[in-house]
C-alpha cells in the first residue's frame, strides 16, 4: 500500500535551487536546531528516542540508543559517516548534493543532544559537486552563527569539519572511518572494543551516525518524535529513503513511509518502479543493498520492514533494491558483486582477502564457461570458511563485516537458481547470453 | 605480552578459564593463546608474536569461545581471558575455521618451497602439514609479482610469498620506533612497502626477516646460503658490542652463515641489530690471520708458533732483564672472552710481574668507575622511574639496549634525561639538556639540585625543566628508581669529565644505579678479569688480594701500571720495549692517532694478537693469529656485568689459537706456567680466585642459566632462572635447526646453591675510590673564546672498525665522512651544505666535507669517530688525550 504519508528527508526536492541556504531558510531550515537549542540536551535525546528512529546507514541500529551508548567523557565526537560507496546504493549521494544543510542541521542537533566537542563529516570522495556544496553549506553556516561559537547567541558552541574519503569502500565500516579520519591506513578496527562510543575517534568516546539518520533530526525535532514513530510500524518507524535501480522502468529514489509500502508496491506501482522493463517477469531482487541475500517473487508482498525482511533472511540495509528479470544471468550478477567486494577488501585479514578473490574467481571461470560440477560445492564451502552456517545473520571468522558479506549473494543465489548455475557448467558457457 | 608484563609479576589474582575441557588459572590480562599454550594446548598462529601487541588480521588462531550470546569464533591471540570462560580449540567448527584459513593462506602463496630460503623452518609449511587441508582446491592463477624486490639495503622482500601478517610493519613501528615500512594498496594486492623516498634502513631490520613466518623477507647475506637440514646452530653470545645479546650461531659446511636472536627476558628479548646479525661476516674475510707472523728485519713473514713464540720469549726475557717488568705492557683484550682475558691477566701481573694492562684503549672511563659504581640491569633500566643518559646515543652504540629503553619510555612512560651535546635517537622521548661538550658534570650536578655550581652559559630552561623532572619522578631514599647510563659517547668529551659526573651523580643518589654504555663486546668481563691497572680479577684492587689469590698467582707487581694512554705516553718516550696488543689495533682504535703513532714508532717489539690484519699488525714485530667470535668457547660479561657463554660453532682459519692457549705458552717459553691446560681450568680458577665471580664457571653457565646467564656477583639468594621454551613459531629457524656446536662438560658447581641479585656491592677499595672521585671538585672544561668551535666526536653503529669493515655486507653502509656544523655558522664562515673547508686545531689542520645540521648548538661541530678515508686524517688525529676538550677552528679554503 502506497501511503500518502509526507516526504520528510526529501521534502524540498522539488526546488531546482534546494543546496542553497537561502531556499533552506525559507523552508524552515535550522528552525529544528533552533528549537532544539531551547530544549534541554535531553529532551532532544527524548525525541529522537520517541521517534524510534533507526540508523539508515545499514544496520538498522536505533540511534536514541546509539546516542543513550556514549561513554562520558570530557572529549568526545559526533562522525557523520558519508562514505556510502556501494553499488547500487545512492540515498546519501542524493542528500549531499540536493540537501546538504539539511545533514549540517541534523548533525548539530546530534551534537548537542549527546554533548559533542566536535562534528566530522566524513563524505565520500568521489561526490564531488556534493562535496562541493556541502563545504558550501558549511561555509554559509558558520557565517549565519549556526556553526561556531555560541551558536544563536546560545551557550552551545561547535565546530564541524568536512572530510573527504581516498576512494576506499571499506572506509564506509565505521572504525575504518575512524583510522582514516585519523590520518591512517582505512582498516577496520579489532574488536574488543565492540562500540565507537566506548573508544572511537583518537580513542575518545564517538557517536557515528549515517548521513540520511541525520537528515531526519530536523523534522523530528520540530514535530515530535511521536510524529515521526506514528509513521511505520512496530520498529521501523517513519519514512526511508529507498534506491531502486536494476530492470525497472523508472529506477530512483523514492521516499516511502516504512512497512506499509511493500516491495511488490516499489517494484511495479506505476508512480514507483512502475514494473519490470519490457514487461519481462521478475526473476530475482535484492532487497537491501548488494551485501544482503537475494529475494524471489515470493518475498514481494513482505512490506519495507527492518524485522520482517530480517526474518526472511535477509535485510533492509541501506534501502537500495535491485530487480533482476528473467533475462539477468545470476551468475554474472553475482560474480560482479563479487568482484566488488573482493577489489574493496582492505586486505588486513586473511579470510576476506583471500577468500574474496578466490570465489570472484572461481563465479567468472563458471560464467566463462570453464566451470566445473564440483565449483557449486566448493562455492559454498568457501562461503561457508567467511561466514561459518551461512546464517542469517551471518557469523564471522573475519574483524569486519565486509568478508561474511560476500557469500550473501553467491549462497542465496546458488539456493534459488542451482540450475542456472548447473546449465553454465553443463553447457560450457552463459545460457543467457550474456558474455 | 610487552616489555611490561613479560617479567611476569606475580598477581595473586587469577581466573579459572576451560579450555578443551581442562579448567587452567590463568592472570586477567593474559591471552587465550598464552594460557592454551601454558597448559599445552598449541593453538596454530601466524601473526602473534609474544614480544608484540596482538592484531588479529591471520586469523589462524580462531578457537570457539564462549560469551553472552553462546559460543562464537574469537582469535585467541587477541582475546583476554575472562572468568568463567569457555575455549574449545578442536571443535569441528573451530577446525573447519583454521583449515579455512590456512587454504586462504595458500591461495596466493607461491608453492616454491623448493628454491625459497624458509623451506624447511617454516612456520606456514609447518602449519599447513599440522592443521591445513591435505589437497588444495585452488586451480585459478595465484597473484604473481616481480620476485624478490630490495626494499632496504639488507631486507630484500618477495610480495608473493608474504602473508600480510604484519609483523615486520609492527616491529618496525612498535619496536624499532621507526615505521618505516608499511601495507600499500588492498585486497590481495595489498603488499607490503617502504615509503617512495626511504628505503628501509633499519640498525634493525634483520629481525624482520627473522620474524617473517614465511620467506617473503630475506637479507642478502644469508640467501640461498644453505638449507635448514644442512645448518647446525650452537646457542652463543652475540661480540658485535657490549649489550651481549643471546644469539644461536649457525654454519653449514664449516662456515658461519646466519645468526639468529635467542629471547632472553633479561637481555634482547629475541631482537638483535643488524650489526651483531651480520658482523659474522667478519669471520670469513680475507683479511683474517691464519698463520704466525715474524718480523726478522725487513717485513712481515709468515713463520710458525714456534719461531715466533721463541721471538716473543726472547723479546719479553730481554726487557725483563734490562730493563725491569715496568718496560713491558698489555693493551687491548675487550674482544677476548673472559678465559682468555684472566690468562693474559696472569701472564702480565702474575708471571711477567707488569701491571701496565688496560682493556680499554683511552675510548673509556676509568676501571675503577666502571666497577665500582652500583651496578643496574637492564630490565632495572626499563623498570626505572628515571634514566639519566649521559652524553650517549644509544642506538649507535648498543642499539638493542636503545630498543630495550626506547620501547619502556612509549610504553610504560619511563621518564629519560637525555644529557647531550647533541641530539640522539631518544631525544625524541626524552627531557633534553643540551650543552657544550666539556659542561658535563655541571649539567648533572644542577639537575641533580646541586646550588653553588656555576650555570653560565647553559640553558636554563632544559635544565630547570629536567630538574623538575628528576623532582617529580617520586624516587625512593638516596634517589632508589634512577638509573644512569654512561659511557664515552662523546670522545670529544675526556673520560675525566664524565668520570666526574657519574660520581657526582653517586654522591648525590647513593642508591641509583648505573648502567655502563662502554661498547665494545667482552669489555667489563676483560675489566673484570684485572686487565687494567690496580686491579686484579674479580673487581678488587690490588690492596683488597686475597690470600688464596696472593697463594696461587705469587708476588704481584711491586708498583701500579699506567692505563692505555700512559702506556702509549711512556712508550712515546721510549720506555717501553716489548708491547703486546691484545686484539686491539692501537693505531686506528685509540682516540689520540698521534700519541699512538709515536708511541709504536718507539716500541722496538711490538706483538699483536689479532684476529685480522689491521694498521697495528702492519707494524708489528710478531703477529699471533688467535681464534675469534664462533671459533671459540667460553664467557663473556656484558653491561649489566651477566656472564653469558659465547660458544665454538666453526674451526678458527689455519692454525690459529685460542688466545689463552697463547697466554699459556708464553709463560711457559719464559720459564713459568699459569696452571691450567684447559679452558674449564680457568674457568675453574676465575670461580675460586676472582670475588665478583665466585662459583660462576663454565659449568654454571653452560647449564641451567645457560640461556639467560648470570649476573655476577651473585648474592646468597638462590637464582630463579626462568628458562622458557623457544616458541618455534615466535622466532623461526631456531627450533627446526639441529643443535650441535661444542658443549663444554658440566663442573663441579654446575647447579650451583648461588645467586639472586642481592650481591651487588661492589668492594670497599672501588667503593673508596668513586667516593673520591665524587667528593672531588667537578671536572669541567674551560670556556673556550667565540672562534672556536668545539669538537663532538661520535661513533656510528657502521663505522670504519675491523669488525663492520670485513663484513661485506655492513661495510657499505658506513656513515659518509663529514662534518656536521649549525648552518648558521657555515653561513658566517662562507661555506655551503656539502662543500670542503679547513679543521684546525694546535697539531695539525684537515679539510673535511661539511653538512649544514640545523640540530646543533652552534659551538658544537660533530664528526663521526675514526670515520676517515684511508691513508687520511680522522677525527681520531684532532684529539690529544691530555686535553679535556677538542676545540678546533673553522676555516674556508
Amino acid at each position: 500500500m502506497i501511503t500518502n504519508a509526507a516526504p520528510i528527508v526529501t521534502r524540498r526536492m522539488g526546488y531546482e535551487d534546494s543546496h542553497k541556504l537561502s531556499r533552506y531558510l525559507e523552508t524552515g531550515g535550522y528552525d529544528g536546531f533552533k528549537k532544539a537549542l531551547t530544549m534541554s540536551r535531553e529532551d532532544v535525546a527524548d525525541q529522537v528516542n520517541r521517534a524510534s528512529l533507526l540508523g539508515r546507514g545499514g544496520a538498522g541500529f536505533p540511534a536514541g540508543r546509539k546516542w543513550s551508548m556514549l561513554r562520558s567523557a570530557t572529549t568526545s565526537y559526533l562522525v557523520i559517516n558519508g562514505d556510502e560507496s556501494e553499488p547500487a546504493t545512492f540515498k546519501d549521494h542524493l542528500l549531499v548534493e540536493r540537501d546538504p544543510h539539511q545533514i549540517i542541521e541534523g548533525a548539530l542537533i546530534c551534537a548537542y543532544a549527546i554533548g559533542a566537542s566536535q562534528i566530522f563529516i566524513f563524505c565520500r570522495g568521489e561526490f564531488a559537486l556534493g562535496l562541493e556544496r556541502l563545504q558550501q553549506a558549511c561555509n554559509e553556516a558558520y557565517e549565519i552563527g549556526a556553526i561556531g561559537k555560541s551558536i544563536f547567541g546560545s551557550s552551545f558552541s561547535i565546530d564541524l569539519v568536512i572530510h573527504p574519503g581516498a576512494g576506499a569502500y571499506i572506509c564506509g565500516e565505521e572504525t575504518a572511518l575512524l583510522e582514516s579520519l585519523e590520518g591512517k591506513r582505512g582498516f577496520p578496527r579489532i574488536k574488543p572494543p565492540f562500540f565507537p562510543a566506548v573508544q572511537g575517534l583518537y580513542g575518545a568516546p564517538t557517536v557515528v551516525n549515517n548521513i540520511e539518520t541525520m537528515s531526519n533530526l530536523p523534522w523530528i525535532v520540530l514535530n515530535g518524535g511521536d510524529a515521526f514513530a506514528a509513521l511505520g510500524e512496530g520498529s521501523s518507524t517513519g519514512t526511508r529513503l529507498f534506491a531502486l535501480s536494476g530492470r525497472v522502468n523508472r529506477p530512483g529514489w523514492y521516499e516511502l513511509e516504512m512497512s506499509k509500502t511493500t516491495f511488490r508496491d516499489l517494484i511495479f506501482d506505476p508512480t514507483l518502479g512502475a514494473g519490470v522493463k519490457e514487461g519481462r517477469a521478475l526473476k530475482a531482487f535484492i532487497p537491501g543493498g548488494v551485501s544482503a541475500p537475494w529475494f524471489g517473487p515470493g518475498e514481494l508482498d513482505l512490506g519495507l520492514d527492518q524485522d520482517a525482511v530480517g526474518k526472511a533472511g535477509s535485510m533492509l540495509g541501506s534501502g537500495s533494491v535491485v530487480v533482476m528479470d528473467e533475462s539477468t544471468c545470476v551468475v554474472r550478477a553475482a560474480w560482479r558483486i563479487t568482484r566488488f567486494f573482493s577489489r574493496e577488501s582492505c586486505g588486513q585479514c586473511t579470510p576476506c582477502r583471500e577468500g574474496g578473490g578466490w570465489l570472484e574467481q572461481i563465479l567468472r571461470r563458471i560464467e566463462e564457461g570453464k566451470g566445473r560440477e564440483t565449483d557449486l560445492d566448493l562455492l559454498m564451502d568457501v562461503c561457508d570458511n567467511l561466514a561459518p552456517g551461512l546464517t542469517w545473520p551471518p557469523q564471522q571468522t573475519t574483524i569486519c563485516v565486509l568478508g561474511p558479506s560476500i557469500p550473501s549473494s553467491i549462497a542465496s543465489s546458488i539456493r534459488m537458481f542451482r540450475d542456472e548455475y548447473h546449465a553454465h557448467i553443463r553447457e560450457g558457457r552463459c545460457p543467457m547470453g550474456s558474455r | 605480552m610487552t616489555e611490561l608484563d613479560m617479567s611476569t609479576q606475580e598477581t595473586p589474582v587469577t581466573v579459572s578459564v576451560t579450555i578443551d575441557g581442562n579448567v587452567v588459572q590463568a592472570r586477567p590480562g593474559e591471552l587465550i593463546i598464552e594460557v592454551a599454550e601454558r597448559a599445552g594446548v598449541f593453538i596454530p598462529r601466524f601473526c602473534y608474536h609474544p614480544r608484540m601487541e596482538p592484531v588479529g588480521v591471520c586469523r589462524m588462531c580462531l578457537v570457539e569461545v564462549s560469551g553472552p550470546r553462546g559460543f562464537s569464533l574469537q582469535p585467541s591471540c587477541y582475546l583476554h581471558v575472562a572468568e568463567g570462560q569457555e575455549v574449545i580449540t578442536n571443535s569441528p567448527k573451530a577446525r573447519k575455521a583454521q583449515e579455512g584459513v590456512l587454504e586462504f593462506l595458500l591461495v596466493n602463496h607461491p608453492l616454491d618451497c623448493p628454491v625459497c630460503d624458509k623451506g624447511g623452518e617454516c612456520p606456514l609449511q609447518d602449519q599447513t602439514m599440522a592443521h591445513g587441508p591435505g589437497e588444495t582446491r585452488f586451480i585459478e592463477q595465484k597473484r604473481h609479482w616481480p620476485k624478490p624486490i630490495d626494499i632496504g639495503p639488507l631486507v630484500s622482500l618477495d610480495r608473493e610469498r608474504c602473508i600480510q601478517c604484519a609483523r615486520c610493519t609492527r616491529f618496525a613501528s612498535e619496536v624499532a620506533g621507526e615505521a618505516l615500512i608499511d601495507f600499500a594498496f588492498r585486497s590481495s594486492e595489498i603488499e607490503v612497502a617502504p615509503f617512495a623516498l626511504e628505503p628501509f634502513s633499519s640498525y634493525f631490520a634483520g629481525n624482520t626477516v627473522q620474524i617473517c613466518p614465511v620467506g617473503a623477507l630475506t637479507a642478502p647475506p644469508y640467501r640461498f646460503k644453505s638449507r635448514p637440514w644442512d645448518l647446525e646452530q650452537a646457542e652463543s653470545t652475540c661480540e658485535g658490542c657490549a649489550v651481549g645479546c643471546r644469539t644461536v650461531a649457525q654454519s653449514s659446511a664449516g662456515a658461519l652463515v646466519r645468526y639468529l636472536g635467542v629471547d632472553v627476558d633479561g637481555v634482547n628479548q629475541s631482537w638483535l641489530c643488524d650489526k651483531g646479525r651480520y658482523g659474522f661476516e667478519a669471520v670469513h674475510a680475507s683479511n683474517r690471520l691464519s698463520l704466525p707472523l715474524l718480523n726478522r728485519g725487513e717485513e712481515l713473514e709468515e713463520s710458525t708458533w714456534h719461531d715466533a713464540l721463541l721471538a716473543v720469549s726472547d723479546s719479553v726475557q730481554e726487557a725483563l732483564r734490562e730493563y725491569g717488568p715496568s718496560s713491558i705492557a698489555f693493551i687491548g683484550g675487550a674482544r677476548l672472552t673472559n678465559e682468555d682475558a684472566f690468562a693474559f691477566a696472569k701472564l702480565a701481573k702474575a708471571v711477567i710481574g707488569t701491571d701496565s694492562v688496560d682493556a680499554q684503549l683511552g675510548d673509556g672511563l676509568p676501571a675503577e668507575l666502571v666497577l665500582g659504581l652500583p651496578r643496574a640491569t637492564i630490565n632495572e633500566a626499563v623498570k626505572a622511574k628515571v634514566v639519566i643518559v649521559l652524553n650517549q646515543d644509544l642506538r649507535e652504540e648498543l642499539p638493542v639496549l636503545f630498543l630495550r629503553l626506547r620501547r619502556s619510555v612509549v610504553e610504560k612512560s619511563t621518564a629519560v634525561i637525555d644529557c647531550s651535546s647533541v641530539t640522539t635517537s631518544l631525544s625524541k622521548y626524552a627531557t633534553s639538556v643540551r650543552y657544550v661538550p666539556g659542561d658535563l658534570a655541571r649539567v648533572v650536578a644542577l639537575i641533580s639540585g646541586e646550588s653553588n655550581v656555576d650555570a653560565l652559559g647553559l640553558d636554563q630552561d632544559q635544565i630547570e625543566l629536567a630538574k623538575m623532572r628528576l623532582s617529580a619522578a617520586g624516587l625512593g631514599d638516596g634517589g632508589e628508581g634512577l638509573v644512569i647510563v654512561c659511557g664515552r659517547g662523546d670522545l670529544g668529551e675526556s673520560a675525566s669529565i664524565v668520570a666526574s659526573a657519574a660520581a657526582t651523580l653517586h654522591r648525590l643518589f647513593p642508591k641509583a644505579r648505573f648502567l655502563s654504555a662502554l661498547r665494545r663486546a667482552n669489555v667489563h668481563g676483560a675489566l673484570d678479569m684485572g686487565l687494567a691497572p690496580g686491579m686484579l680479577p674479580g673487581r678488587v684492587t690490588f690492596e683488597e688480594r686475597s690470600d688464596a689469590l696472593v697463594r696461587a698467582w705469587g708476588p704481584m707487581p711491586a708498583e701500579r701500571g699506567s692505563d692505555a694512554i700512559g702506556t702509549l705516553e711512556a712508550a712515546a718516550q721510549g720506555k717501553i720495549k716489548v708491547l703486546f696488543t691484545l686484539g686491539a689495533d692501537v693505531l686506528s682504535d685509540v682516540p689520540d692517532r698521534d700519541l699512538a703513532k709515536r708511541a709504536l714508532a718507539k716500541v722496538p717489539t711490538v706483538i699483536a694478537i689479532a684476529t685480522h690484519h689491521d694498521s697495528t699488525t702492519s707494524a708489528a714485530t710478531v703477529v699471533l693469529p688467535v681464534a675469534g667470535e664462533g671459533e671459540r668457547s667460553g664467557t663473556v660479561t656484558n653491561i649489566e656485568g651477566r656472564v653469558a657463554p659465547t660458544t665454538q660453532k666453526i674451526v678458527p682459519p689455519g692454525v690459529s689459537w685460542p688466545a689463552w692457549m697463547v697466554a699459556a705458552e708464553i709463560a711457559r717459553k719464559i720459564g713459568s706456567d699459569l696452571g691450567f691446560e684447559s679452558l674449564f681450568e680457568i674457568s675453574e680458577e676465575i670461580a675460586a680466585l676472582a670475588p665478583a665471580y665466585h662459583g660462576v664457571n663454565l659449568g654454571l653457565a653452560n647449564s641451567d642459566a645457560r640461556r639467560e646467564g648470570v649476573v655476577v656477583p651473585v648474592g646468597p639468594v638462590a637464582i630463579d632462572i626462568r628458562s622458557r621454551p623457544l616458541d618455534p613459531i615466535a622466532t623461526p629457524g631456531i627450533s627446526s635447526v639441529e643443535e650441535q656446536g661444542a658443549p663444554i662438560r658440566l663442573g663441579k658447581t654446575a647447579r650451583a646453591t648461588l645467586a639472586g641479585d642481592a650481591g651487588l656491592e661492589s668492594s670497599g677499595g672501588l667503593q673508596r675510590l668513586v667516593r673520591a672521585l665524587g667528593a672531588a671538585p667537578l671536572v669541567v672544561a674551560p670556556r673556550a673564546d667565540s672562534y672556536t668551535y668545539r669538537l663532538s666526536i661520535r661513533r656510528t653503529l657502521y663505522d670504519q672498525g675491523t669488525l663492520v669493515q670485513s663484513s661485506s655486507s655492513l661495510a657499505p653502509l658506513r656513515a659518509p665522512f663529514a662534518l656536521r656544523v649549525h648552518p648558521q655558522e657555515l653561513a658566517r664562515l662562507g661555506v655551503k651544505d656539502g662543500e670542503e673547508l679547513m679543521i684546525r686545531t694546535s697539531r695539525l689542520a684537515i679539510r673535511v666535507n661539511v653538512i649544514a645540521d640545523a640540530d646543533l648548538a652552534r659551538q658544537v661541530v660533530v664528526l663521526g669517530a675514526r670515520a676517515e678515508e684511508a691513508g687520511t686524517f680522522g677525527a681520531f688525529d684532532l684529539i690529544d688525550a691530555q686535553e679535556l676538550v677538542v676545540d678546533v677552528r673553522l676555516e674556508s679554503i
